[in-house]
């Protein structure tokens, strides 16, 4: 069936019609037929509910978030699972974020998995002596600037304090030494972990040097964490541009630029949803402006250059980010051009994240690709219909588990960085900041948004559907391929990449085209399957 | 290092950089071994997530684990309602045969009393077609991955193993361990080879590494037969694979106890000694003797131990992983003449020792490390002092390859920075064919490679 004679609410119906009634109803909900009016109001979807027991869901936990998302692309703080030795384990280097040590003798502790490995014995007795042995042996094994310790299930429950324990081997050792209590149980999903990741580091590492930047234009980008190489790029173009990244979170990040993440005049943030917290944290203490940017997609990166420079406001800087986006589009669009003519018409599907969902769909229309549905993981309602829902969002006992900082300017380090007549000529300008307008206002018309995708909706979609491409991670890509359709991964690349910026976009375009126009497809089935009445006539003649 | 056959003891230490992995992987993995089973981890959603995540980039198969989802409310509360509210959601979307509970860290940790929870159900859905529900505790506090294995085939047994049938039988019971889906079809080729009827348990031969698919399918195809299970006590022996299985966690010693089924524990077939020893233990069991085809394989696998010899004598290995695995490798390398001066494992039976000293070939002079209860950190430090010349073990090895230079042969789980983990046969005289050609074929290239002349013939 083509795409144009589905219907579309007929879907929905299939989605769901298979679960118990409590089920459907609460599917039906985060299940939407997305429908932009005017001004870009979308539908109201649920999003940032618990998964339903027994639901396969994409989902993993807050202790994922917390290690394995925000600190793990982190290269110079040891971090140590406290816990059984599943967790830090499953953690160990799964995320596939890089690193480059500026010197190379750098410290760079990625390739560890340190865990306190908990028996039985401190299950009963605690773990908390376990867990200052294991503070200690990895001090005097590496000294590092700063120690984390990641709290697992287990560990709320026998009531072990990783914040006091943090406290005294801080004072013992003279580093930095921070807890985190991320129980995987915590929450809904990882995005508390992210949450509660953000609030320590916070608290913790930024504003520890006062250092002043030395660049012209400093910014931090926030949201980013250099999967497949995608902030080597972005360090690339803003290098090129003149501008100067203070800190990246946490992207190929350190410490000592977490520490001095402070002195920078503007955030950009990239994934919403992870961070845009901590962005008005900075503001409210630092007094930094926060802007949304997106750096996937060609057209995408221009505009957020572009935003950038605006704000900056400086002739030099303008002219020279017209410059950069001129020279790196002729080659992107070289490319564009040849790969569009193969995959223009095809269609995408896209459930993955809680920012991917969206900005990946730029690349697809740039090659001419549709897309007929995208959901996220672990997005919250405000990255689907954009910030201006935020004063209705319902606070849930979830929500509540997770630390809120009541945060306050920093009497010495709170500098505004525009003057109110700046911020008058920018909003005259058109300028946006807090700008981020959510996945569903840029989204077609009767296009499915789904949130918490479950396994059985995914197969549904793609027997409906038959899409020429679906995105997600690698729980799902097997079961997906086995249909023949191919799967991208948009949580490792396929250990592809980097696909931020100019040069992935490229990249992108050319690991695209080859997917939807291999030629494996074409052999899944055996020339006595594609025609049986041949096979059949011969047999007899 | 002096010169001492050593076992390390384990001091209260951090890990860094486990050769273990948890608990209710193993079991999972054993449930997917059970036809139109669906494995629940009783627990947060992030172990289901995880092991998911973890089993799928070796097997490069879909592999479903659901999840009781436990919030934080069923952590004050108990998780009773999380786990129902899954029985149901997994029986109304995968109408499964079996699910298989394994209860995490956090679950056990709290006591929840799953038979108690199970049997309330059964009671109010009586008259329904309920799925076989079977229980395994997999605590990642206690053991490992291998334990949760081989604690989750007792618990299938004990659960759906009720009194014994009169009928004379000629099947035998193979328990497999934790094998490759490769390793699982050759197995079940030797004993169709011998005229052999068998239960194997599990067998995720097919689950685990399947084909493309006309059609989607809930649950994979293949796996042990829920019927097939019921009847192990029918068996006439019971062949089981792992020597440092304790009897508290084998199927096999239950099966005896209970039923008087005879058991064979035996190491994992790798080698010509221990394959010989299957083998003849087939032969006994089937009256029959060896095919001729399998004659011929062990006859050209002497063979090319013969023509290989050169390359491998005396050549310094480092092995490590699961007990039974790295006892199989160690086995076959003391036939080869390679030296295991590494024999490691994150596992703690305490019995790794033993089997590798009372091996007929082990040379007592010989610097070999035993080390139980270890972690790469270890093996690490101690193979940069004995300069080995190859390494053999799973993908998180990796890094001591790079650093020292030198091939790394990957055998076991997980390996995820190479294609076709779930085909790597490692047993019987196929599987030790294979793995002597990758040894020593690595062993040739890096000679190649690192040779100024005369590398055209090496």
């Amino acid at each position: 069936m083509s795409v144009e004679k589905i219907d579309i609410a007929e879907v929905k119906n299939e989605l769901i019609k298979g679960y118990p009634s409590k089920v459907a109803r609460k599917r039906d909900k985060q299940i939407v037929i997305n429908k932009v009016e005017d001004d870009s109001v979308v539908p109201e979807i649920q999003a940032n509910v618990r998964t339903i027991p027994g639901i396969i869901t994409q989902r993993g936990c807050t202790y994922a978030g917390c290690k394995g998302v925000v600190l793990g692309p982190t290269r110079d703080i040891v971090n140590i699972t406290h816990g059984p030795i599943g967790c830090g384990f499953y953690s160990w280097l799964t995320r596939r974020n890089q690193t480059r040590p500026e010197n190379p003798n750098d410290e760079n502790f990625m390739m560890y998995c340190f865990s306190t490995d908990m028996q039985e014995e401190e299950i009963v007795f605690g773990g908390e002596k376990k867990l200052k042995k294991a503070v200690q042996e990895a001090y005097d094994l590496f000294h590092p600037k700063a120690i984390g310790i990641f709290s697992t299930c287990p560990v709320g429950l026998i009531g072990d304090d990783v914040h006091a324990v943090a406290r005294e081997m801080k004072e013992k050792l003279g580093i930095n030494v921070f807890g985190f209590s991320c129980e995987g149980y915590k929450g809904v999903s990882q995005s508390a972990g992210h949450h509660i990741a953000n609030n320590q580091l916070f608290k913790h590492v930024v504003g520890l040097d006062d250092t002043p930047p030395k660049g012209k234009y400093n910014v931090n980008l926030l949201g980013e964490y250099n999967i497949g190489g995608d902030a080597f790029e972005l360090e690339r173009i803003f290098e090129k541009c003149g501008i100067n990244l203070v800190a990246t979170f946490s992207g190929n990040s350190n410490y000592d630029k977490f520490a001095n993440s402070h002195t920078a005049d503007l955030n950009a943030v990239m994934c919403h949803r992870s961070i845009n917290y901590v962005a008005e944290m900075m503001e409210k203490k630092f007094g930094i402006p926060w802007i949304k940017v997106n750096f996937i997609g060609a057209e995408s990166s221009a505009k957020s250059l572009r935003k950038i420079a605006q704000y900056f406001g400086d002739k030099e800087l303008i002219d020279k980010v017209e410059e950069v986006i001129k020279e790196e589009l002729e080659k992107v669009d070289k490319v564009m051009q040849d790969v569009k003519s193969r995959c223009s018409g095809k269609t995408a599907m896209l459930f993955v994240g809680g920012s991917r969902a969206h900005h990946y769909q730029d690349l697809f229309r740039e090659i001419g690709m549709k897309t007929l549905a995208a959901g996220y993981e672990f997005a919250h309602r405000d990255d689907y219909e954009g910030r201006r829902m935020l004063p209705h969002i319902r606070v849930d006992a979830d929500s509540r588990n997770i630390e809120e900082l009541d945060v306050v300017a920093d009497e010495k380090r709170f500098k505004p960085r525009k003057t109110d007549e700046e911020l008058a000529k920018l909003a005259k300008e058109g300028f946006d900041f807090k700008d981020y307008y959510g996945m569903m206002p840029e989204m077609e018309n009767d296009t499915l948004v789904i949130d918490d995708i479950s396994e059985h909706e995914t197969q549904k979609l793609l027997e409906i559907y038959k899409p020429d491409i679906f995105c997600a991670g690698i729980k799902e890509k097997y079961g997906i391929q086995k249909m023949g359709i191919p799967c991208k991964q948009l949580h490792s690349y396929d250990y592809g990449g980097p696909y931020a910026g100019f040069a992935g976009a490229i990249n992108f375009y050319n690991d695209i085209d080859r997917m939807v126009n291999s030629n494996v497809w074409k052999y899944v089935k055996a020339p006595w399957q594609a025609s049986p009445e041949l096979m059949g006539k011969f047999g007899i003649e | 290092m002096n010169n001492d056959n050593k076992t390390k003891e384990k001091e209260i230490k951090a890990t860094i950089n486990a050769c273990k992995l948890c608990s209710p992987l193993g079991a999972s993995i054993v449930f997917r071994g059970v036809k139109n089973a669906m494995p629940l981890i009783h627990g947060g959603q992030g172990c289901s997530t995880y092991i998911r995540r973890y089993i799928i980039s070796h097997f490069k198969e879909p592999m479903d684990i659901a999840s009781s989802s436990f919030t934080e409310e069923a952590t004050v509360f108990g998780g009773e309602s999380n786990l129902i509210t899954g029985i149901e959601n997994v029986i109304k979307q995968y109408n499964p045969e079996l699910i298989g509970i394994a209860t995490s860290c956090l679950s056990e940790t709290i006591g929840e009393d799953i038979s108690l929870y199970v049997n309330k159900y059964l009671r109010n859905n009586i008259g329904k077609d309920n799925p076989k529900i079977v229980h395994v505790a997999t605590p990642s506090y206690s053991g490992t991955h291998i334990d949760g294995f081989h604690k989750s085939v007792k618990a299938i047994i004990e659960t759906l193993v009720k009194e014994k049938i009169n009928t004379k039988s000629k099947k035998i019971n193979i328990l497999p361990g934790f094998l490759s889906p490769a390793d699982l079809r050759y197995i079940k080729e030797v004993l169709e080879d011998f005229d052999l009827s068998f239960t194997m348990l599990p067998d995720y031969s097919e689950t685990l590494d399947a084909p493309i698919w006309d059609e989607y399918k809930k649950i994979p195809e293949g796996g042990t037969s829920i019927d097939q299970i019921e009847t192990m006590n029918n068996s006439v022996a019971t062949i089981e694979f792992g020597k440092t299985i304790s009897n508290e966690f084998s199927g096999a010693f239950f099966l005896e106890e209970k039923f008087g089924i005879k058991r064979f524990n035996l190491g994992f077939p790798i080698g010509i000694k221990e394959t010989d020893q299957f083998f003849n233990i087939l032969e006994k069991l089937s009256g029959l003797s060896t095919p001729n085809k399998h004659k011929l394989v062990r006859g050209r696998l002497i063979d090319s131990y013969v023509d290989g010899h050169k390359y491998l004598f005396g050549k310094k290995a480092v092995v490590y992983g699961e007990e039974d695995l790295v006892i199989g490798i160690t086995n076959f390398l003391f036939e080869i003449g390679i030296i295991p001066i590494i024999v490691a494992s994150g596992g703690n039976s305490g019995k790794l020792k033993d089997f590798i000293q009372n091996n007929g070939a082990y040379i007592s002079n010989n610097e070999i490390n035993i080390l139980n209860g270890v972690d790469f950190s270890e093996i690490e430090e101690i193979a940069f002092n004995l300069k080995p010349d190859l390494i053999i073990g799973n993908s998180k090895g990796y890094k001591i390859a790079r650093k020292l230079n030198i091939p790394h042969i990957r055998v076991g789980f997980p390996i995820h920075d190479r294609i076709g983990g779930q085909r790597i046969l490692h047993v019987g005289y196929n599987g030790t064919q294979n793995l002597f050609d990758s040894i020593t074929n690595a062993l040739i290239e890096y000679k190649q490679e690192n040779s100024p002349v005369g590398y055209s013939y090496i």
